[in-house]
């Protein structure tokens, strides 16, 4: 009896898969192994697959959202996740509230220098691995805004993004392309690659002394967090 | 001329006749007026720095001036300005401008924040953005920008190629033991930036004293995206119009639009075919009801944590008017549908079948408006939550210029459609809704209630739209490619958005951009109440408040 014809089993007789269990464990153990789940693959009970692998299908198909609203995209992330849209159908569908319990955090909407050390704070919270969709044009360049003198041109150069979604702001449908694209490729075990990030929190001490920061030295103690912005180097 | 644009005049027609006024108002200034300026919506009066806080009382205690809608600062090539855009909350068409120069060398002018509470954040913005320094502000700090930044951005010697900092110092660990003050048992919560309950990126710094809210401080400029600066950098004739869609994004763009339209178009002296009228009037009570709907469902969201049932009945019924606004403009939310002088483009074809999914909506809204007091305001436990709680007294909301839902659910009968009509508005039949209740509940009523006048309004422009005849359909006026208003002539104009008073001042340099272009948004000075209304209250109830604020944070920050 091959494995490879598992149907026999469950319709016709469990003769089979007993014979195999007996030649292979021997008498006087219990039937634990006798499940339905191995009469439905056969001969041996187990699949084989890599763990990683595994644990891919699995982070791909159960993503725990972020639930993060920062602009005009938040409006159409709550439209996706609403009736209609239903991202829960795909598996995605629970926003949680604490970045602790997420796995994937949609950035929807403008970063602006205020908000970026903020934004890297709650991204540094999520438990790895995480994966980041970028939604709307705001996050791939600062998009409408980038000539604001406040804008921080795209949410990549604060954090790295797998998927980017374009739009002002992109449609529901747009959305749930994007995240099931991250479900392909967190189930094919790809993540992003961890792309150079000018801004960065730093300590005020370390930072090197220009002129600016001999400026606000009386203002920021030696170990408080702070993120450069510059407007005029990122692209 | 049409009735639809005659209208939109109406308020500089009426200048004339309130030259009586403007003697009385000369007599009352006396001495301390130093010069006239004319603006398009009203008259101004230059006053010396000093003087602004006797001016205002004087105004608001003997002219019944009652409403600074707004304060404008701006830089010119020799002297700071700002600029009190004054009105009454009794007639808003009764405007009054006081202009406050003060030399370039030493930008600083009295505060006006001891008259009107509302001055408070509109000076700080001043501060912040422009420059101009107030002298006996009680807190005089950044609000927009982070504390660390260097320089005023809508000034005209910065820099923006220049590094900045920014600290995370703000956003400090609420539990770390130093957040309790030595000698008393509160302790200081941050609620924000990242938090549900603050619809977007609001920062709450709040003071507990056990589970009563000692101390507000609402933190804001986390979505600060220079939309002034934006519009001054773009074109009158078109590039203008795509961001006031994003001012108040929740599908409320096209009341944003009509705030721009009108200012440029009464600037530009464009007349609107009354066709076009009607259309911006249906489509603006549509984003209309979109935007209460979102209110409601987040509101029953915030208050009793309703994820399933109200927030996506009041989703499912944005999608069937989103479902309408994109057959009309081609979007969902970001509309960008009107022009200068029009509407983008006619209803779509064919008409019939836009005009029966618009019908089959109204015909169905009133049973799901039945469904919503059921579910929401007939609920003993959201009546618990939300009856006399967040109170906030007529006064209390006029001195913090408040307008929209929140003002009128306060009893003060508030509406600029009605008062200062623009549109088509003044030939319809709607109501105003007020509440005398001050309190969340009330705020929450009064929305729902505006859903259904909304509902009617759209039901006659459908009406007019349907038997309006073939040949007179004109959508746009003929505008010339390039607006160059004369140059120095300012205008203030507001419309009533989904949130209040929306206003916009422009003042032209005699190109084809503003020379300085400023928003005055509903939403910046509502939120200013949230001191106000939840100070002495338990917290569940501050998180109600701030719901039933109804704030976008894209238009408090802009």
């Amino acid at each position: 009896m091959s494995s490879d014809e598992p149907q026999q089993t469950i319709h016709d007789s469990t003769a089979p898969s007993t014979d195999t269990r007996e030649a292979r464990i021997g008498e006087g153990v219990d039937d634990r192994f006798n499940s339905r789940l191995r009469e439905a693959f056969g001969a041996s009970p187990f699949i084989l697959t890599k763990f990683d692998e595994f644990m891919n299908w699995v982070r791909g198909n159960s993503m725990f959202m972020l639930q993060f609203g920062i602009a005009c995209c938040s409006i159409e992330m709550m439209h996706t996740y609403a009736i209609k849209h239903d991202l829960d159908r795909f598996g995605a569908g629970v926003p949680r509230a604490s970045p602790r319990q997420a796995d994937v955090m949609i950035v929807p909407g403008t970063i602006v220098s205020k908000f970026g050390p903020r934004m890297k704070r709650v991204y540094d919270q999520m438990p790895e691995p995480k994966f980041v969709v970028g939604m709307g044009s705001c996050t791939i360049s600062g998009g409408p805004f980038q000539e604001g003198y406040n804008v921080v041109k795209g949410a990549e150069e604060i954090i790295p993004i797998d998927i980017h979604v374009p739009g002002c702001p992109p449609r529901p449908e747009a959305l749930i392309y994007g995240v099931l694209k991250l479900q392909e490729r967190i189930k094919n075990g790809e993540s992003s690659a961890v792309v150079v990030k000018p801004y960065e929190l730093e300590e005020f001490g370390d930072l090197p002394k220009d002129e600016l920061v001999q400026k606000l030295a009386d203002q920021i103690d030696e170990d408080d967090l702070v993120m450069r912005y510059n407007w005029a180097d990122s692209p | 001329m049409s009735t639809g644009t005659e209208s939109e005049v109406e308020p500089e027609l009426t200048q004339p006749a309130s030259g009586t006024d403007e003697a009385e108002l000369e007599a009352l200034l006396g001495d301390r007026a130093i010069a006239r300026e004319e603006h398009l919506n009203a008259p101004g009066f230059v006053i010396n720095p000093n003087d602004v806080q006797a001016v205002l009382s004087d105004l608001r205690d003997e002219a019944g001036y009652d409403h600074l809608s707004c304060v404008t600062a701006q830089q010119y090539e020799d002297r700071y300005e700002s600029i009190y855009h004054l009105k009454k909350f009794a007639d808003p068409t009764d405007e009054l401008s006081i202009v406050v120069p003060t030399t370039t060398e030493n930008p600083v002018s009295q505060s006006a924040e001891p008259v009107f509470r509302t001055a408070d954040w509109h000076e700080r913005e001043a501060y912040d953005l422009i420059g101009v320094e107030y002298e006996g502000h009680p807190d005089l700090r950044r609000i927009l920008l982070p504390e660390t930044w260097q320089g005023h951005p809508l000034s005209k010697d910065y820099d923006q190629e220049k590094p900045q900092l920014v600290t995370l110092t703000e956003h400090q660990n609420p539990i770390q033991p130093d957040h309790r003050e030595a000698d008393s048992d509160t302790m200081f919560l941050n609620i924000g930036p990242h938090h549900p309950a603050t619809h977007g990126v609001l920062h709450v710094e709040t003071v507990l004293d056990g589970e009563t809210v000692a101390d507000v401080e609402p933190d804001i400029g986390y979505l600060h995206r220079c939309e002034e600066q934006m519009c001054q950098s773009g074109t009158y004739r078109h590039q203008i119009m795509p961001y006031p869609d994003r001012w108040d994004y929740v599908s409320a763009g096209l009341l944003n639009e009509w705030a721009y339209a009108r200012a440029i178009e009464d600037l530009a002296d464009v007349e609107v075919p009354e066709y076009a009228q009607v259309i911006r009037t249906m489509g603006a009570e549509l984003c209309r009801i979109a935007s209460h709907m979102l209110a409601l469902g987040t509101f029953a969201l915030d208050v009793y944590g309703e994820f399933t049932a109200t927030f996506m009945y009041t989703f499912r019924d944005r999608e069937v008017i989103q479902d309408l606004l994109e057959d009309l403009t081609g979007q969902r939310m970001m509309f960008n549908y009107f022009r200068v002088g029009g509407v983008a483009w006619d209803l779509p074809e064919p008409r019939e079948e836009f005009f029966a999914q618009a019908r089959d909506f109204l015909d169905e809204l009133p049973a799901k408006v039945a469904e919503y007091h059921d579910l929401i305001t007939g609920n003993e436990i959201f009546q618990t939550r939300c009856i006399d709680t967040g109170v906030l007294e007529p006064d209390v909301a006029k001195s913090y210029g408040c307008t929209g839902p929140v003002v009128r659910g306060s009893g003060v009968d508030y509406d600029l459609r009605r008062d200062d009509p623009y549109g088509y508005y003044d030939q319809l039949d709607w109501d105003v809704i007020t509440r005398d209740g001050c309190d969340n509940y009330a705020r929450v009523l009064c929305r729902m209630e505006e859903v259904e006048e909304s509902a009617k309004i759209i039901e006659q422009c459908l009406d007019l739209l349907e038997e309006w005849p073939e040949d007179e359909r004109d959508v746009q006026a003929n505008v010339p490619r390039t607006l160059k208003p004369d140059a120095d002539t300012e205008i203030y104009r507001a419309v009533e958005g989904a949130k209040g008073e929306l206003g916009i001042y422009i003042r032209s340099d005699g190109t084809d951009k503003p020379g300085r272009f400023k928003i005055r948004s509903p939403c910046f000075s509502n939120l200013q109440a949230l001191a106000e209304m939840s100070e002495g209250e338990y917290i569940p109830d501050l998180i109600a408040s701030l719901g039933s604020l109804d704030i976008v944070l894209g238009e408090v920050d802009r």
